[in-house]
């Protein structure tokens, strides 16, 4: 079972599509009941894993290591350990939160739109999971494809635009990344005379500094492209605007995590010593993230924007505290990813609902709602709290871990993203105050329904994921800690390593001789 | 029972449980009961807590009880624990003693309210974080008790969130406090730093060892802390959302922004004393803004026309003494007076409360008048309230505020200009209240003709509360007599295992004759005070309108309250919105989306040029073959 699990959950989803395929569309129930406990069931799996995960062992856990295309060095390895549990965890349950949620929002293609979610799940689950580089990239790529055609078919009236835009900016990112994964391809080999793109075995080569640079920045211009980092951001905005419910809460409760993912699993230990270099450029470039992502979502006139940039602010502060480079930022860092999937997710889960029974998203559309719905407007409300980060709630664990430990490597960034804080406020409770109080006035409101048992059911199990990890984080602190550890001890030590030899060969080292002595050293000590 | 201390702030969480998720269902008589009911019997708890406290010897009244770890990360490991001492106790029992009165005038008072459920469930909620907040062992849950009073507060002052203006001012309140709550974070951030703990007793223990007398490391945490207890207490230059809250009903304004939650800050600034006793500078400012406010708030309160707004400037204006006590090194004086205070104010605000009601919801003094008649309860419990905070002598806020002026005065951290500026404010204090008492309750009626006839007492559940706050605003004062009038000081000795040095008894014994010297001008001046008022509302009330005119200028300035929040959307809001809209319009549209936009059109432009070259002729790719052979040509025999 243990070998097994991570396959079982990465591609049982993909199943579930291809059973979905035989299944004649007039049966519309019929599929999404199919859709959904395929995902529910995928969730529990995925839960085995939580309860059998050895929060002792820094490494991966429940690995499988096939090979798969021999002569070429690929395999198909698959591991877990506490920097990807929990972002199985949320993509999991987020699918099938989202996947519930669209019960009656989607009315047409409904096969279609149940394929491409599932699909969807196992291209997510499969990034976080993956160990080896071409797989990587294969789970990265072929996510994209249902994004697609989510946004471009059930998408809202400037689909077209928004999925085209995504996709080229993101697919402008990862093909940089596909040269580097290339290169250091090769550069393993000249190391060790081995061809593999197994990223454990890669991690163990020292890349000179040279190339580092070109390699760290084709990566990070990936990543930052899919976080979004200031200025890339501008694709999150009109893809969340004109996507299905679903698929915002899957963007950004998932997708964006790839890219502050990705500089920690790939970034960070492949290419230490340019990562420290660009310390203050990524920390600056996070900074203007949260500031400027929050002054724009201030001033937005569709919530679903507001939430959009909202995430910009958010994610700003996941960069902020993965590049400050200590555990209690960087497990902050982590914690914030699964905190901002569960109340972003959450807060387009409540604008999907209520578009769904307004067809508007404005804010000056609605007021006093508070009185009509009063359940929607205290789901809402507990939501928005935990968006804010206030204590009690998930939010506030991840961000004052960020700032804590923001604050012992640099005081000046700590006193800068803090200020999010208060910007968070402003633009949340300004929102909040337009749609839910003042006078109902208008009568399209006075008509509005509140919350039916389904969307309670979709809301309550993240309400009280919010009070979990804002009363008791522990379990997850405490799984996530020796990963963390060992992924900054491990960079740490690369990065002295790589200094004190001098590898500076700027031209990748095609060239060189093994650095057998200085692999060794590193294997020996730290894996 | 210490043992089981966490029941005091948890009883009230779980009134707030059951209010809020079954509060429609089990109706409206249970849900007050149970809303009151939760809170009584945390007050009964704490009761106890106390008693089972002074059965101590006064050095080892302290415990801490731990419950679960909180947030562990690293070498950052938090608790969730709370600390039984002679302060948190203090803390305690006032919180749940006039919580609960306050509870109990709310079912009277919020009866009719079609919210009476979610009212009482919040009310609960701010009463189990209040409780968190004094009650916590380590600076994290200080914290979190300190955004939860918070978040009740913006839930409450916009508890009638149809009214445009409560919506603000909620909203107002809480961002404004929340500028405040950043310096409270990096204060403790840098606490976390310097100790590797937040747990009060390593800190404080560590304090003097680790960190040297008046440096920049301590004067910066003590400072940041301080900025957080600016804006939840009120302090210049944060006060501004204050007088809004009072759009929150009339027993919140007495609960939350008079008795506890603005008094936060300073429990929290006696509460790290020893931090504040290593930075002499950052004490100077602590004084020095709490002197400056004090005097500030009550010139406001001097011409305001609003009842409600009166005693929220007054109550900025007393946050201000409480503040220029712990400033000067008096911290058991500022939780004196934060007690005696409690009672005085919360009941000022009840008994605003029962004019309201009386009423039919009139806040305008201009509209009042001969109420003595009508209310006579409320009367006599008000003129309680007014001769309290007036410091008439032996009355409750006598005490404590003639105890700071002394402080001001006597103490190595004070002076005589800090002495002067609570020695003025206290006649404007004194006249400001008599104004509004006499506004309200004597004189000529100004009633409006259609509201005369509705005006009754308030029933039982609201007299009943103000009655009990009028003993204790009479009687409460009395634990903490000094030395110079034959009193025992009972209060100081009570916290003195808290700051340590206790009543300050060397200095009494050498300048008693300038003590009583002190406490007799202080009282005239507010016997001055008192008469002005009665001179220009009673016996002549020609004469303020006469002053008003004369001194145009001045008269402005004050009931305009000085143009600050004029000041404040004009210099901040205002550019901060143009600049956000700027970002959004120039930086995402115009520039990076322009570039996105624009090499995509470049792309398709070039395009478009380059597939015209693909003609289809074969004539024109006869031609580019021939151009393309000659320039090859040409290149090899020209080389």
């Amino acid at each position: 079972m243990d070998q097994n699990i991570l396959t079982i959950i990465t591609f049982l989803p993909l199943a579930g599509a291809f059973i979905l395929l035989f299944i004649n569309r007039v049966f519309a129930n019929t599929i999404k009941a199919v859709a959904f406990l395929v995902s529910l069931l995928n969730f529990l799996l995925s839960l085995y894993i939580y309860f059998n995960f050895n929060s002792k062992i820094s490494g991966m856990q429940f690995e499988i290591n096939l090979p798969w295309i021999e002569s070429l060095g690929i395999s198909y390895h698959l591991g877990i350990d506490g920097i990807s549990l929990f972002l199985v965890l949320l993509t999991t349950f987020l699918t099938s939160i989202a996947i519930l949620s669209s019960w009656t929002a989607i009315k047409e293609k409904i096969k279609g739109y149940m394929v491409s979610m599932l699909f969807l799940e196992t291209g997510m689950i499969g990034v976080f999971v993956s160990l080896d580089l071409v797989l990587f990239y294969f789970f990265w790529e072929a996510m994209l494809v249902p994004m697609y055609f989510l946004i471009g078919i059930w998408g809202g009236p400037r689909k077209i635009y928004a999925t085209i835009k995504f996709v080229l900016f993101t697919m402008f990112g990862s093909l940089l990344m596909l040269v580097a994964i290339l290169v250091l391809y090769f550069i393993n080999y000249n190391n060790t005379g081995f061809y593999t793109f197994d990223l454990l075995q890669i991690l163990k080569t020292p890349v000179p500094l040279g190339a580092q640079f070109w390699l760290f920045l084709a990566f990070a211009l990936a990543f930052a492209i899919k976080v979004p980092l200031f200025p890339f951001h501008t694709w999150l905005p009109d893809a969340h605007v004109e996507a299905p419910t679903a698929g915002s809460v899957l963007l950004a409760g998932v997708l964006l995590k790839m890219g502050t993912y990705g500089f920690l699993r790939f970034c960070l230990p492949l290419f230490p010593n340019t990562f420290y270099d660009f310390v203050p450029l990524f920390s600056i470039l996070a900074i203007i993230g949260i500031i400027y992502g929050a002054m724009v979502a201030m001033i937005q006139k569709d919530v679903k924007s507001l939430v959009a940039y909202s995430s910009v602010s958010h994610l700003g502060f996941v960069m902020l505290g993965i590049f400050a480079l200590n555990v209690q930022s960087v497990e902050g860092g982590i914690l914030q990813m699964v905190n901002h999937g569960l109340s972003t997710g959450a807060l387009f889960l409540l604008v999907g609902m209520i578009y769904e029974r307004r067809h508007t998203r404005m804010i000056s559309d609605f007021g006093g709602l508070a009185k009509q719905i009063p359940k929607f407007s205290a789901f809402f409300m507990i939501v928005l709290l935990s968006s804010i980060g206030l204590p009690g709630t998930n939010g506030f664990v991840g961000e004052f871990l960020i700032i804590l430990g923001t604050f012992k490597s640099n005081i000046l960034y700590a006193v800068l993203g803090i200020t999010g804080v208060v910007l968070a406020a402003i633009y949340m409770l300004w929102m909040y105050q337009r749609m839910m109080f003042g006078k109902l006035d208008k009568p399209e409101n006075k008509k509005l329904l509140d919350l039916n048992l389904r969307e309670k059911v979709v809301l309550v199990p993240i309400i009280l994921l919010i009070f979990w990890i804002g009363i008791y984080p522990k379990p997850f602190l405490s799984r996530m800690e020796p990963s963390v550890e060992l992924v900054l001890k491990q960079a740490k030590a690369k990065y002295e390593l790589t200094n004190k030899n001098k590898i500076l060969d700027e031209k990748f080292c095609i060239q060189n001789k093994p650095h057998k002595k200085i692999i060794d050293e590193i294997y020996i000590k730290d894996f | 029972m210490i043992d089981y201390c966490w029941l005091v702030p948890f009883l009230p969480l779980l009134g707030f449980l059951l209010n809020g998720l079954l509060g429609k269902k089990i109706g409206k008589k249970l849900a007050g009961w149970v809303g009151c009911g939760s809170v009584f019997f945390s007050f009964l708890v704490a009761l106890k807590i106390f008693s089972e406290l002074l059965s101590y010897p006064a050095s080892e009244r302290f415990f801490q009880k731990t419950l679960f770890t909180w947030v562990v990360s690293g070498n950052f490991n938090i608790n969730i624990g709370f600390q039984i001492d002679p302060l948190s106790t203090v803390m305690m029992l006032v919180v749940s003693g006039v919580g609960f009165v306050i509870h109990l005038y709310s079912v009277g008072y919020m009866g009719k309210d079609p919210g009476y459920f979610r009212y009482f469930s919040f009310l609960n909620l701010f009463v189990f974080s209040m409780l968190t907040l004094v009650m916590a062992d380590n600076f994290l849950l200080l914290y979190l008790g300190w955004e939860g009073v918070g978040l009740c507060s913006y839930l409450l002052i916009g508890f009638w969130y149809e009214k445009r203006s409560a919506a603000d001012a909620g909203k107002k309140a809480f961002i404004t406090t929340r500028i405040g709550d950043l310096g409270f974070a990096l204060g403790i951030i840098l606490l976390f730093w310097t100790f590797g703990n937040l747990n009060y007793t390593q800190v404080f223990s560590q304090a003097p060892s680790v960190l040297s007398h008046g440096g920049a490391l301590i004067t910066a945490i003590t400072l940041l802390l301080f900025l957080g207890a600016v804006g939840k207490s009120a302090q210049i230059p944060l006060y501004v959302w204050l007088p809004d809250a009072m759009e929150g009903p009339s027993p919140v304004s007495a609960l939350i922004h008079a008795a506890t939650m603005v008094t936060a800050g300073v429990y929290v600034v006696a509460r790290c004393h020893v931090l504040y006793e290593l930075a002499p500078l950052s004490m100077g400012i602590v004084a020095v803004i709490g002197a400056a406010t004090a005097i500030y708030a009550a010139s406001i309160a001097l011409v305001q026309n609003d009842i409600k707004r009166i005693l929220a400037y007054s109550t900025i204006s007393q946050l201000g003494y409480m503040f220029l006590a712990c400033g000067v090194g008096a911290f058991a004086c500022g939780i004196f007076h934060l007690f005696t205070h409690a009672f005085f104010k919360a009941l000022l605000f009840l008994g605003a409360g029962a004019v309201m009601h009386a009423l039919s919801g009139e806040l305008d003094l201009r509209k009042m008048g001969d109420l003595k008649k009508y209310l006579p309860v409320t009367f006599w419990c008000f003129l309680a309230g007014v001769l309290a905070i007036s410091g008439i002598p032996f009355f409750s806020g006598f005490f404590s505020k003639d105890e700071i002026l002394w402080k001001a005065f006597s103490s190595p951290h004070g002076g005589f200009l800090l002495w002067l500026i609570g020695f003025i404010t206290a006649g404007m204090t004194a006249f400001y209240m008599f104004r509004l008492f006499c506004s309200i309750f004597l004189g000529k009626s100004r009633v409006e003709e259609e509201v005369k006839p509705h005006i009754h007492e308030a029933p039982k559940s609201m007299t009943i509360p103000m009655i009990v706050l009028a003993i204790l605003s009479v009687i409460g004062g009395w634990i903490g007599i000094p030395h110079v009038l034959g009193g025992k000081e009972h209060f100081g000795k009570f916290l003195s295992v808290v700051f340590e040095k206790g009543p300050e008894t060397h200095g009494i014994i050498h300048s008693a004759k300038a003590e009583s010297l002190l406490m007799i001008l202080s009282v005239l001046v507010v016997l001055i005070g008192i008469a002005v008022a009665y001179l220009f509302y009673i016996s002549r009330p020609q004469l303020p309108k006469n002053l008003a005119e004369k001194y145009k200028g001045p008269y402005k300035v004050l009931l305009n309250k000085y143009y600050v929040d004029e000041f404040y959307n004009k210099a901040i809001v205002g550019p901060f919105i143009n600049l956000a809209l700027w970002f959004w319009k120039f930086i995402d549209v115009a520039i990076i989306d322009g570039f996105a936009n624009g090499s995509a059109y470049i792309l398709g432009w070039i395009s478009g040029v380059a597939r015209k070259v693909q003609t289809g002729y074969v004539r024109n790719y006869a031609l580019s073959l021939l151009l393309g052979a000659v320039v090859i040509l040409a290149y090899f025999v020209l080389r």
